[in-house]
């Protein structure tokens, strides 16, 4: 049981490149932290300093207030879930969830003791004789899960746990990494770069860009009110329609919309309608792809006088493009006019530059 | 594999045959003549059956040698070869398997510099490097001796160059792994590294055993005692009389003894080959 605390962390490598530009987190006992971001945000590589599997070039990582940046990674009481699992191919399942407890001379008769009931936990009682190779994916993983809650430590950590898992599974898995987590109230750190793990699991969600926190907060939090354009694209599939308020129709339908330069809207808060909402937003579409999901259909139109292009960041939506939820599987024809309506209280509005939310 | 029809496919098993033919034919030969008397090869009358004196010739090669040139027991020099064979090979791999372990695993001073300087070494065989060896081995008394016989040809470059190339594919996460599970440089090589290693090991034994067994040039020059001699280079002596009958079944005994170490060699490791080509470890 303990806290983790990060004071502004960062990590230069030799070549000067900044991968880590000062990060603060303060994730309590037996809370549950994601890290989001995508690809090269340094998500993965803040964690692995928590680890110790990477030196800590500036600030300081506290792990039950204990500053561990010059602890060895066996004596930080950690203990991580890798993408690949890197479980040890020439031991058996029980070999692989007893070496460390070995490495740390406990008795064998702990030993057992200990990784049977984690394999009784995790289902993978009948496989203890056999070797990785012999495992489905999904008991890998639960292996992995395995030499982790063996060890008993104050800190779990997991790095991308679930991205080699085909989807129904990830999902399954999500959900018994969830329980285990509240059931053992051990705090864990988790790293992903699927914003809805990220959501599902969290109870502080840190999503990262570039090396730095853009917003910490409580899941819902974060969905409701995200801090700045990025975050507000990045959470939420599919993601935040976003347009630059210009001299333009837009920006004279919104009440009290000065200092905002982006307004952005999220799919699920649209209605097609042809009434008129006072200080909301109405946009004319004409659509141009349907996608059924079958609880829900989104509508992909395009607005007229925008210009078209292409999306300044991946993920997010090129400018003129919006996307609309419609419950159900009904919705307009391909090349259908229609008129999309949101009220004032479901508009996000953020500075010009995006890296800051205006009030609303 | 396509089947051929009828004519073409006795053909095909025809060339074949002729093939197995010539490569068989002088081993044969070589067993026919070990049981033989040697008056009548001398005479260039050899049969090609079998003849009558096998059971005498492979004792008087194994426990006594010929009765001119060499008068070593060839099971004597078997035991030289062997035990000169085993410590090239076993040497070879535990020399090169720590260096690449180092050079993989480890970043200290002059890392590159130190493996381009292995690499080097692959330009320099024994042949090429033999009077300064000679010299060194001399030097440290270590003639007719088994020291002398196997440590020149002990570092190795290529064995050093495939374990690098191995470890290179083993997963940076299970180093971490092991890290986070406690297990320091020894550990990580003892209990993960080695066993993984274990069918590449296997197979440059094999190639490093038969290195050894038929080096030829080195034990020449080292030794000069005949206890020490090894086996490829009594084989050469025997042939070499000065004033006697050249004992061809000997010879010829002495030569098929010597094929048989690495025949046994080769078909007790494929089945380790093969099981670890099977059970790719992932």
């Amino acid at each position: 049981m303990a806290n983790v605390t990060l004071r502004s962390v960062r990590k230069t490598y030799p070549g000067g490149f900044e991968a880590i530009k000062g990060v603060d987190v303060d994730v309590g006992d037996g809370q549950f932290c994601v890290l989001v971001g995508p690809s090269g945000c340094g998500k993965s590589t803040l964690l692995r300093m928590v680890a110790g599997l990477e030196t800590i070039t500036g600030g300081e990582i506290d792990i039950g207030g204990r500053v561990v940046n010059q602890v060895e990674p066996a004596d930080r009481d950690i203990a991580m879930v890798f993408q690949n699992y890197a479980l040890y191919p020439h031991m058996s399942v029980y070999n692989n969830m007893a070496y460390g407890l070995r490495n740390r001379g406990m008795a064998e008769a702990e030993i057992k003791t200990r990784v049977e009931e984690a394999a009784r936990v995790l289902e993978l009682s009948p496989m203890l004789e056999r070797k990785p190779r012999q495992l489905s994916g999904g008991q890998r993983q639960r292996v992995a899960m395995g030499r982790a809650i063996v060890r008993q430590p104050k800190v779990f950590l997991f790095d991308e746990p679930l991205s080699n898992l085909d989807a129904k599974l990830r999902i399954a898995m999500r959900v018994e990494i969830r329980k285990l987590q509240r059931r053992l109230n051990t705090t864990s750190i988790y790293v992903t770069h699927d914003q809805l793990e990220a959501m599902t699991l969290a109870d502080i969600l840190v999503v990262m860009n570039g090396g730095q926190v853009e917003q910490i907060g409580n899941p819902l939090d974060i969905y409701q009110k995200p801090a700045t354009t990025f975050v507000a694209s990045f959470i939420g599939a599919p993601p935040m329609n976003l347009m630059p308020l210009r001299s333009d129709e837009l920006t004279s339908q919104i009440a009290g919309a000065d200092g905002a330069g982006i307004v952005g809207i999220r799919p699920e808060d649209f209605v097609i309608s042809s009434e008129t909402v006072s200080g909301g937003v109405a946009l004319g579409l004409t659509v141009e792809a349907i996608e059924h999901v079958g609880a829900e259909t989104f509508v992909y139109g395009s607005r007229q006088r925008e210009e078209q292009g292409v999306a300044a960041n991946p993920g997010e939506l090129p400018p003129g493009e919006v996307i609309v939820r419609v419950p159900g599987a009904t919705g307009p024809a391909i090349g259908e006019r229609i008129r999309a309506v949101a009220p004032r209280d479901k508009l996000h509005l953020f500075t010009a530059d995006g890296r800051k939310r205006v009030a609303g | 594999m396509v089947e051929e029809e009828g004519f073409q496919r006795y053909l095909a098993h025809v060339i074949l045959w002729i093939g197995i033919a010539i490569v068989a034919f002088p081993v044969y030969l070589a067993i026919v003549a070990s049981t033989q008397d040697n008056a009548v090869i001398a005479n260039g009358q050899m049969s090609l059956l079998p003849g009558g004196h096998f059971l005498e010739t492979y004792y008087q090669t194994l426990f006594v040698g010929t009765s001119g040139s060499t008068r070593e027991p060839v099971l004597n020099m078997m035991l030289n070869s062997l035990v000169m064979a085993l410590l090239i090979a076993v040497g070879k791999i535990a020399i090169s398997i720590i260096s690449a372990y180092a050079i993989v695993y480890f970043r200290f001073p002059f890392r590159m510099a130190i493996f381009w300087i292995i690499f080097i070494t692959l330009m320099l065989p024994v042949e090429v490097r033999i009077y300064p060896t000679y010299k060194i081995v001399a030097d440290l008394h270590l003639l007719d001796s088994y020291a002398g016989l196997s440590l020149p040809l002990i570092a190795s470059a290529t064995a050093t160059l495939l374990f690098r190339q191995f470890f290179m594919t083993v997963p940076d996460e299970l180093l971490e792994a092991s890290r986070i599970d406690g297990a320091g440089p020894f550990r990580f090589f003892w209990d993960t590294l080695l066993p993984l290693s274990r069918t590449n090991m296997a197979a440059l034994f094999v190639i490093l055993f038969i290195l050894g067994w038929n080096q030829y040039l080195w034990p020449l020059l080292i030794t000069t005692r005949d206890d020490m001699q090894t086996i490829q280079v009594g084989i050469r002596k025997m042939i070499t009389t000065t004033d006697a009958l050249t004992e061809w079944p000997v010879v010829m005994a002495t030569a098929l003894l010597a094929m048989l170490p690495p025949v046994f060699v080769v078909v007790v490791m494929q089945k380790l080959f093969v099981r670890g080509l099977v059970e790719t470890e992932k």
